[in-house]
């Protein structure tokens, strides 16, 4: 079959030299198949690790500023029969940034309480959180149905609550919560709304506190009023009594730039008034921007393991298209005195390494898109493909089976034509 | 072959030397040789090994430059062309027939003859009529799908030969065409070229046997790189 094209032509051309030798040719895809591969896989992990791990992150807030109490560590002496544990955050440094830093939004007190809950003989424990109407601002809670709590409930130490729907689904599997009744400890509470999850439906980390997960909300004065301050847990010989007023304190700062400013504020503040470290600040955006920094690493690193993979496929297609120009020397001085510029044998060279890479490149993407499946479905990892990534691979492939291929087709073009026609 | 047509010049040899570098020494394979090759003559080129008729034969062909002297093809000074013109001027104006036939094996009789037109910046309407006209003349008529390694020498040898002729050369150039034929196919070869001839082709022939050089018009002989004798020949 005659093709007038002169491209079509060598692009025949040059497959039907590369079917001459089918194992050498498919040898060399194979090299340029792995690179190609290995650079959307590891593309497509990283991405996927750092997404959730970044997800995990924002649902925190980024315009946040979270305080914990933290147990500071035990002193030897401690071994007394009934002793009290008293530290951790106060409605005091509470009251001080909210009256102290202009920035911030709302200052949201949040108080935990060990305590089961249920609800006839359903039982639960998710984390019991006695806190204040604009905790669901600042933390981004999306309502389900009923409400959440409201000042009014706060100020009349209203026994309401609100539960978290994988709460809400576990108590009441079959209707409403609104309107109904639920025990905590030993009061009973109304439910007023639910809201969603954080992250999709279905998808809830189980806290290994908790059998089911999820958070119950009820007004911190209520939550006082009801549970105290105080929570003894019994151990075999002794009783150990804790005194934590506030959990966490989460600071919303009104603008994400002041966050930086708000936090190390909230450090140095904390650090002047407990005489212990019993209390640590999060600062979500400077997580943030750390998984952000660790992201990019790791993509360099993957990116130079994958890079390094594409670079041997392209030495492969270079020592196979040398190999290819020494064998067809005499090839290229018949051609070169039929009329063949070296134009035109550079040509047929570079056509040949861009067909091989091109394959390659093409049943590398596709590998490349099966292995994120399978890492998936079999290691129980996020993976995300972006769309770039299998075009930059194949783009890079290409790239490289032309820039690999250009010595041998230089080579090949500038043989002397009468040495090239003597050669056997 | 008394009946020439010698209205033009086809190739003209001013005073050319070819010189090889070895190491320090220097080796004139061509020590200045003179000669104008006439539209539609028939020449043959005979010497001993080493007598330059291969450096001559390259020269002619536009493959290799002389290193002093100049070489005239169809009007152009070959020194003047650049690698791109001279690789033009072989594609458009010379025929090359090769000992080993020198096909391309991945390529089918017809695309084998089709070769020299592939290099042409157009691709000629008439091209692939006149490839198929020349199998059919060369005897391969039936045969224009098949590959190098399917045929026989004589056969490759045909299809050389009409891959020669496509575009019409000025000079057709053999080098020891019947080198590698057994005495029979070396003969029906050597008719084709006759054919040729008849029909007012320039052909040089390079050969080392005297029976094929006698059957050109005129032979040039060489030795140690010059023209040692200029032969008439009558058949």
């Amino acid at each position: 079959m005659i093709i007038r094209s002169p491209f079509l032509r060598t692009v025949r051309l040059g497959i039907s030299s590369l079917l001459l030798h089918k194992l050498r040719a498919f040898l060399t895809t194979l090299g340029v198949l792995f690179g190609v591969a290995s650079v959307i896989a590891m593309l497509a992990v990283g991405e996927g690790a750092s997404e959730s791990a970044q997800d995990q992150i924002r649902q925190l807030g980024s315009q946040n500023v979270i305080l914990r109490s933290v147990k500071p560590p035990e002193d030897q002496q401690s071994n007394q029969e009934v002793r009290v544990l008293s530290y951790g955050l106060t409605d005091g440094d509470r009251r001080r940034i909210e009256n102290t830093y202009p920035g911030v939004r709302s200052v949201i007190p949040v108080m935990q309480v060990p305590e089961e809950v249920r609800r006839g003989t359903r039982v639960c424990r998710p984390r019991v959180l006695c806190t204040r109407s604009g905790y669901r601002d600042a933390t981004g809670r999306v309502l389900y149905e009923g409400r959440f709590l409201t000042e009014l409930d706060e100020s009349l130490e209203e026994p309401a609550c609100v539960l978290s729907y994988e709460v809400a689904r576990h108590l009441f599997p079959f209707a409403s919560p609104v309107g109904e009744s639920i025990r905590i400890g030993a009061e009973y509470l109304t439910v007023v709304g639910v809201v969603l999850p954080r992250g999709p439906i279905g998808a809830v980390a189980i806290d290994s506190t908790t059998e089911v997960g999820g958070d119950i909300f009820l007004p911190l004065a209520a939550g006082r009023r009801m549970f105290g301050t105080t929570q003894v847990k019994m151990r075999s010989g002794s009783r150990d009594i804790t005194e934590v007023e506030l959990h966490e304190i989460i600071v919303d700062v009104r603008n994400a730039a002041d966050v930086p400013m708000v936090a190390d504020a909230c450090r140095a503040m904390l650090a002047r008034d407990h005489s212990e470290k019993d209390w640590e600040v999060i600062v979500p955006l400077e997580l943030l921007l750390r998984a952000e920094e660790t992201k990019r690493i790791f993509n360099i690193v993957l990116g130079s393991i994958a890079g390094i993979s594409l670079l041997v496929g392209g030495i492969g297609i270079m020592n196979v298209m040398l190999a290819t120009v020494t064998e067809r020397t005499r090839e290229i001085g018949i051609r070169r005195a039929l009329g063949a510029k070296r134009k035109d044998i550079v040509i047929q060279f570079l056509v040949e390494t861009t067909v091989l890479s091109g394959c390659g490149g093409v049943a590398g993407v596709v590998v490349g898109l099966i292995i994120p499946a399978i890492v998936e479905a079999t290691a129980d990892m996020p993976t995300i493909v972006t769309p770039q990534a299998p075009a930059l691979a194949f783009g890079i492939s290409v790239g490289i089976g032309v820039i690999f291929g250009l010595y041998p087709a230089w080579r090949a073009a500038n043989m002397d034509p009468v040495e090239a026609l003597r050669h056997e | 072959m008394t009946h020439e047509v010698q209205t033009e010049i086809a190739a003209e040899l001013l005073d050319v030397r070819r010189v090889y570098h070895m190491g320090s020494s220097q080796v004139a394979a061509l020590d200045g040789i003179s000669h104008r090759f006439m539209r539609g003559e028939y020449w043959s080129i005979m010497g001993s090994s080493g007598s330059g008729k291969s450096t001559l034969l390259n020269i002619l062909g536009c493959i290799d430059r002389p290193t002093e002297g100049e070489y005239m093809v169809g009007g152009n000074p070959v020194s003047s062309l650049d690698d791109n013109q001279l690789s033009e001027l072989r594609g458009a104006r010379l025929g090359f027939v090769f000992q080993s036939y020198n096909l391309i094996p991945q390529l089918d009789v017809l695309e084998n003859i089709l070769v020299p037109v592939m290099y042409r910046d157009e691709w000629p309407t008439w091209a692939l009529d006149r490839a198929k006209e020349l199998a059919e003349r060369v005897g391969l008529g039936g045969r224009t799908g098949h590959r190098p390694p399917e045929l026989s020498g004589g056969q490759q040898q045909r299809v050389a030969i009409a891959r020669a002729l496509i575009n019409d050369p000025d000079l057709i150039l053999a080098d020891e065409a019947t080198g590698n034929l057994d005495s029979k196919t070396a003969e029906e070869i050597l008719e084709v070229f006759d054919e040729l001839h008849a029909e007012g082709k320039t052909i040089l022939l390079v050969t080392h046997e005297n029976a094929v050089g006698q059957r050109a018009g005129r032979t040039l002989k060489l030795k140690d790189g010059r023209i040692e004798d200029v032969v008439e020949n009558h058949s």
